[in-house]
């Protein structure tokens, strides 16, 4: 039923890989795009037909729930599912990437692989460790209450005899952002190196590849916003937030990862905000503050006026950033597997080449949003430093 | 709502990732290459600045030139007008002394003209009196047998002789 994804696993096979070579080769990007993305049209609408017709025959009956189906995607979950085989069928086989599961409970840490559920996140396999039974339930874990034996629910669907335990674990999301920050170590490190055994230092090899990208941080994004004199000290947390949410935007564009959605969770985003705030707050001077709390330059009823504005600004101006981002890519993902989605809705085939280009429209775009919104979460950063360490003009 | 709750795992997870990736990168990554940058933007604004101190010297040198060549012109013509001035003037000195000279010469001619013709004069003198005295003695000889006749005659002569 919503293993559509084992179409969309299809549709990325053939495309992501060729967006993330042509990062590394230059030759690939030589191709002609437009005979590839034909070529990616007509395979995926192949491979979405035949995917559709199968899914009808083997889940006769069963109600397709494109909610759930889309929520099970954008959210993080236990871990990394890959593809199935043989849906619905006898034997059924799942390939996953098992995760730890990392809980703080009353009876210390508790450690377990994420395949102990056997993908299962309806909450009915229980797994008992540590004297305490966990069930996966909709991809969060709840730890049952002492006595019960299996979750119940009341009217809504709601677990009525679990709580919630401490939840450290490395999940989808968190395996995905260590990749990563793998690749980015590989990718900035051996561009470095580059420099290194290099008198002359020209950028060769990677090297070529990055330094325009830090160049435009640099002189696009810090320059302008802080000022020649002080960008320096921000230099490293723009780079690295910059890149860092860039290439989390475009992982979670491909769907063979089961769509590790990191920077459209909200749970990330916050966290980059908040450092976002934690460095302006820190960092801002005597100028900044008196601008908050006592504006200089307009009368008395107007600083007092202002006061509560300007304070309420400063806390709005990271909440912003975490839904500004977050709001973008989670939309880009509702979008693509709401229209795949229509396919099932239907139940009819003829769907499926208005869902597939409308769907290679929108990840075509969401592919220019991973850049445009990893800036734009950049440049505003860098704009509250610039507004934090003004100096005073007259 | 779940998907706008952020979950405390994971907030967990990407403040830790993040600080190590960031003070990795800063250490290994942005250091180096903005180094390295700021290096090369550095060196090519010193070869900037010096090419044009190099063109800006080769311009003052071409300036020397040019100066050096124009006084060397005016002492050539400095010089060539003095030597024309002097060969004028040696003319004239020249002409002037040869003048002089030449005046001498003439003088010294004059003079050398008046003294011969002086010599001359007594020499015609002296064979005057010479012819006269030998007429004179002839005369004398044929006229003067007896010798008051003849005293007579040489007392008048001299007498005549001395209105010379």
């Amino acid at each position: 039923m919503q293993k559509l994804l084992f179409a969309n696993s299809f549709y990325v096979c053939t495309f992501a890989p060729n967006l993330t070579k042509g990062i590394f080769n230059k030759k690939i990007m030589a191709f002609n795009p437009l005979k590839h993305f034909f070529l990616l049209v007509l395979f995926s609408a192949y491979s979405l037909t035949v995917s559709a017709i199968n899914n009808k025959e083997a889940n006769e009956g069963e109600r397709f729930d494109p909610k759930e189906m889309i929520m099970h995607h954008v959210k993080d979950a236990y871990g990394m599912h890959i593809l199935t085989l043989n849906e619905g069928k006898e034997n059924e086989k799942h390939i996953t990437i098992p995760l730890p599961v990392i809980l703080w409970t009353d009876n210390g840490l508790t450690i377990f692989s994420s395949s102990e559920f056997h993908h299962d996140y309806d909450g009915k396999v229980v797994v008992e460790k540590n004297g305490k039974k966990f069930v996966n339930f909709h991809e969060k874990i709840y730890q049952l209450n002492d006595g019960a034996t299996a979750l119940k629910f009341d009217e809504e669907h709601h677990p009525l005899n679990a709580e919630k335990p401490l939840d450290f674990s490395v999940t989808r999301n968190v395996f995905m952002m260590w990749v990563s920050v793998i690749v980015l170590l590989l990718i900035f490190i051996t561009a470095a190196r580059k420099y290194k055994n290099n008198d002359s230092k020209i950028p060769k090899g990677i090297a070529g590849f990055v330094e325009p990208l830090v160049l435009f941080v640099r002189d696009e994004i810090a320059k302008p916003m802080i000022g020649e004199h002080k960008y320096k000290r921000f230099m490293p947390y723009l780079l690295t937030i910059f890149f860092f949410i860039w290439i989390n935007n475009i992982f979670g564009l491909i769907p063979i990862l089961n769509g590790a959605n990191l920077s459209g969770n909200i749970a990330f985003t916050m966290t980059m905000a908040l450092f976002t705030f934690v460095i302006t707050t820190f960092s801002g001077n005597k100028n900044y503050w008196k601008h908050i709390f006592w504006m200089p330059g307009v009368p008395v009823p107007m600083k007092i006026f202002l006061m509560p504005i300007e304070i309420v600004g400063m806390f709005v101006k990271p909440v912003s950033l975490m839904i500004r981002l977050f709001a973008n890519i989670t939309a880009g993902h509702i979008i693509v597997l709401a229209l795949m989605s229509l396919i099932f809705i239907f139940e009819t085939v003829w769907v499926s080449p208005v869902s597939v280009l409308f769907s290679l429209f929108i990840t075509v775009i969401e592919i220019v949003v991973t850049a445009i919104q990893a800036y734009i979460f950049t440049i505003l950063s860098a704009l509250y430093f610039g507004m934090a360490t003004e100096e005073e003009h007259h | 709502m779940d998907l706008v709750t952020p979950g405390l795992g994971l907030v967990f997870w990407s403040v830790i990732t993040f600080l190590v990736l960031l003070f990795i990168l800063r250490k290994f990554a942005w250091n180096p290459i903005l180094g390295a940058v700021s290096e090369r933007e550095e060196g090519i604004k010193n070869a900037l600045a010096s090419a044009e101190n190099a063109r800006k010297e080769m311009e003052n040198l071409q300036a020397d030139n040019e100066r050096i060549l124009k006084e060397a012109r005016a002492e050539r013509e400095a010089m060539l007008k003095e030597a024309r001035d002097m060969k004028n003037k040696m003319i004239a000195d020249a002409r002037e002394e040869a003048q002089v000279q030449a005046n001498n010469m003439i003088a010294q001619a004059q003079a050398a003209i008046e003294s011969e013709k002086k010599s001359a004069m007594a020499e015609l003198k002296k064979q005057v009196a010479n012819l006269s005295v030998e007429i004179a003695e002839k005369v004398v000889r044929a006229e003067l047998s007896n010798k008051d006749k003849q005293m007579t005659l040489v007392e008048s002569m001299l007498g005549d002789a001395k209105l010379n």
